[in-house]
């Protein structure tokens, strides 16, 4: 079982999520006695490569073209599955975000493959490789094996850690041609916010209905920004227009599994615990000591978010 | 304009999920629901054709009974309701159920599919983009916003950090974010009306499908109960000696900053 791994860019950027789909790829091709082949799409993206190549692939394919400078449905499916035709590998993995939930499932359909999303752990052993995976926003876990000779997965940013790896790589540059597609992607608008990215951050910092007001998220962003963390929020907090909904955590926003989680004057509602549960640390600042949240995380402080806070500022400032 | 939306009946998301005695979800503990975010899908549709000819269809392919979720559907204004039962499965999985939305679909007229972005329970975002890719049709996921003027289309897509500006011209899917609008609740009358309204059955026997096309592409091994979290750890004292102890663990202890 050969692999494939799509390496997400945005921006003339891989992503980290992406370099975890590497990793892992690196990973099981070792365990199978397999090799690892790498699929980087964009435009002016060469200087990327040395990054792909930190993470062990035996051999990059690189398909750089101006016509590919933006994510589109059509134009990536078409360079993907043009490889996948000739590589015929076993398995496909890329990491689970906006885009390959977009690109997976088009490319799987058409090559007669399964596929299975949003994957948090793999097992290998002599009845062969499964996948574990989430229901229910990670209520209920479910073990899983993909009947077709060629298998897709998306890994949850986070869940596997990269590392790096020595090795010699081959690259191989792909001849690209394209047919204009039917949807056009015609930019890209950028929200305001430029703090890393909610489902790839180590930290976030969360607020909720305790904040009270729309003005509540400064403070919430000052803490972020000192922690180089991501703001999230949950439920209550978007539905009262405090924040855009891109940043809600939980079964309807974003699943995310961080380092470290925040949760600053949220109750814990079971749809949003969903979304944030395999957070590797919890932290709570509620002031109702019956909330949820203290039941699930890991450090919980009982106090009005305002009075904490800042008080976890002015510390974390004077951390050398 | 003729648009079909894709829906599913799902659990309420509050619903506590356990495991019965077979290893399976226990679905006696389960209420359900129209999935959140084919809610945004139906109310897009019915504000697209409000002003205009045209028929919204809901369509759901499921091996239990959808009425409840149909039934608000019809209430909230679609004019047709049709279950595709795939109750004679033993198995389905995202491929299976659009192989059966498609085969459906590419017997009606439309100019637009719309769907939710994904479904709660399985959160696969599977079934949209095979669909499109069964219908040959192009495909804009995750759109939380829609502008249509004779047939062209102006869609916003979220993407981490943003939003990718879509151009398409119908026909084409679109899978729908939470912020494409505000679903409307019904009010009691329509309600009551779309109690006595009809929802069509379709058995997936009589659709004429290829038995590799009713084959489930993925299985489920077991299911597994995630390991129970241990006990926290409440921090006491002033809050200065509270976030002191905290900034600790964090930074010497767990070296997490």
């Amino acid at each position: 079982m050969s692999i494939l791994v799509f390496a997400e860019q945005r921006d003339k950027k891989i992503r980290k999520s992406a370099k975890e789909a590497v990793s892992q790829g690196r990973f099981l091709a070792d365990k199978l006695g397999q090799e690892v082949a790498v699929l980087l799409i964009g435009s002016e993206i060469s200087t990327q490569v040395a990054e792909v190549e930190k993470y062990g692939p035996h051999e990059i394919y690189l398909a750089d073209n101006q016509a590919l400078e933006l994510y589109n449905t059509e134009t990536y499916s078409s360079v993907l599955t043009g490889l996948l035709s000739q590589l015929n590998p076993g398995l496909i993995l890329m990491a689970h975000t906006a885009m390959s939930k977009d690109l997976a499932p088009r490319v799987a359909q058409r090559l007669g493959a399964g596929l299975i999303t949003d994957c948090v752990d793999i097992h290998l052993n002599e009845e062969g490789i499964s996948f574990i995976r989430p229901f229910y926003a990670g209520k209920i876990l479910a073990r899983m094996k993909i009947a077709t000779p060629m298998q897709f997965v998306t890994l949850r940013p986070n869940a596997f850690p990269p590392a790096e790896r020595t090795g010699k790589t081959v690259i191989r540059r792909l001849d690209i041609s394209l047919d204009d597609p039917r949807a056009r992607t015609v930019r890209i608008d950028r929200l305001e916010s430029q703090g890393p990215d909610l489902t790839e951050a180590d930290i976030i910092v969360s607020g909720g209905r305790g904040l009270g007001e729309n003005d509540g998220f400064a403070l919430v962003r000052n803490l972020a920004e000192l922690l180089d963390a991501a703001v999230g929020a949950s439920r209550a907090a978007v539905d009262a227009g405090w924040i855009d909904q891109q940043q809600q955590v939980g079964q309807t926003g974003k699943v995310v599994s961080p380092k470290v989680y925040f949760a600053l004057g949220i109750s814990g509602a079971i749809q949003h615990i969903a979304g944030m549960g395999t957070s590797k640390c919890i932290i709570a600042v509620n002031k109702d000591q019956e909330a949820n949240i203290h039941n699930i995380a890991d450090y919980s402080i009982v106090g009005d978010l305002y009075d904490v806070v800042p008080v976890m500022i002015d510390q974390l400032k004077a951390v050398p | 304009m003729n648009i079909i939306v894709c829906a599913k009946e799902t659990f309420d998301t509050e619903t506590k999920i356990g495991l019965n005695q077979d290893g399976f979800i226990d679905e006696s503990l389960v209420k359900y629901i129209l999935n959140p975010f084919d809610e945004y899908a139906v109310e897009e549709a019915i504000r697209l054709t409000e002003n205009e000819e045209g028929q919204v269809s809901v369509v759901s392919a499921s091996r239990k009974d959808p009425s409840q979720a149909l039934r608000h559907c019809l209430a909230t204004g679609v004019d047709r309701a049709v279950w595709l039962d795939c109750s004679g499965l033993n198995a389905a999985d995202g491929h299976v159920y659009a192989e059966v939305l498609a085969q459906w679909i590419s017997a009606q007229r439309y100019d637009l599919i719309f769907c939710g972005k994904e479904a709660v329970d399985d959160g696969a975002s599977e079934v949209p983009s095979r669909l499109a890719e069964i219908l040959d049709l192009p495909q804009v996921n995750v759109a939380s916003k829609l502008s249509i003027n004779g047939g062209k289309a102006e869609v916003r897509r979220d993407i981490e950090g943003g939003a990718e500006i879509i151009e398409v011209n119908c026909p084409f899917l679109l899978s729908a974010q939470k912020g494409l609008n505000e679903p409307r609740y019904p009010s009691m009358r329509r309600v009551l009306q779309a109690k006595k309204m009809a929802i069509e059955k379709v058995k997936i026997e009589e659709l004429g499908l290829s038995e590799a096309a009713l084959k489930p592409f993925t299985l489920v091994e077991e299911y597994i109960m995630p390991p129970p979290k241990r006990a926290g750890k409440l921090l006491h004292g002033s809050h200065q000696e509270a976030v002191a102890e905290l900034i600790t663990i964090l930074k010497d202890e767990r070296k997490f900053i």
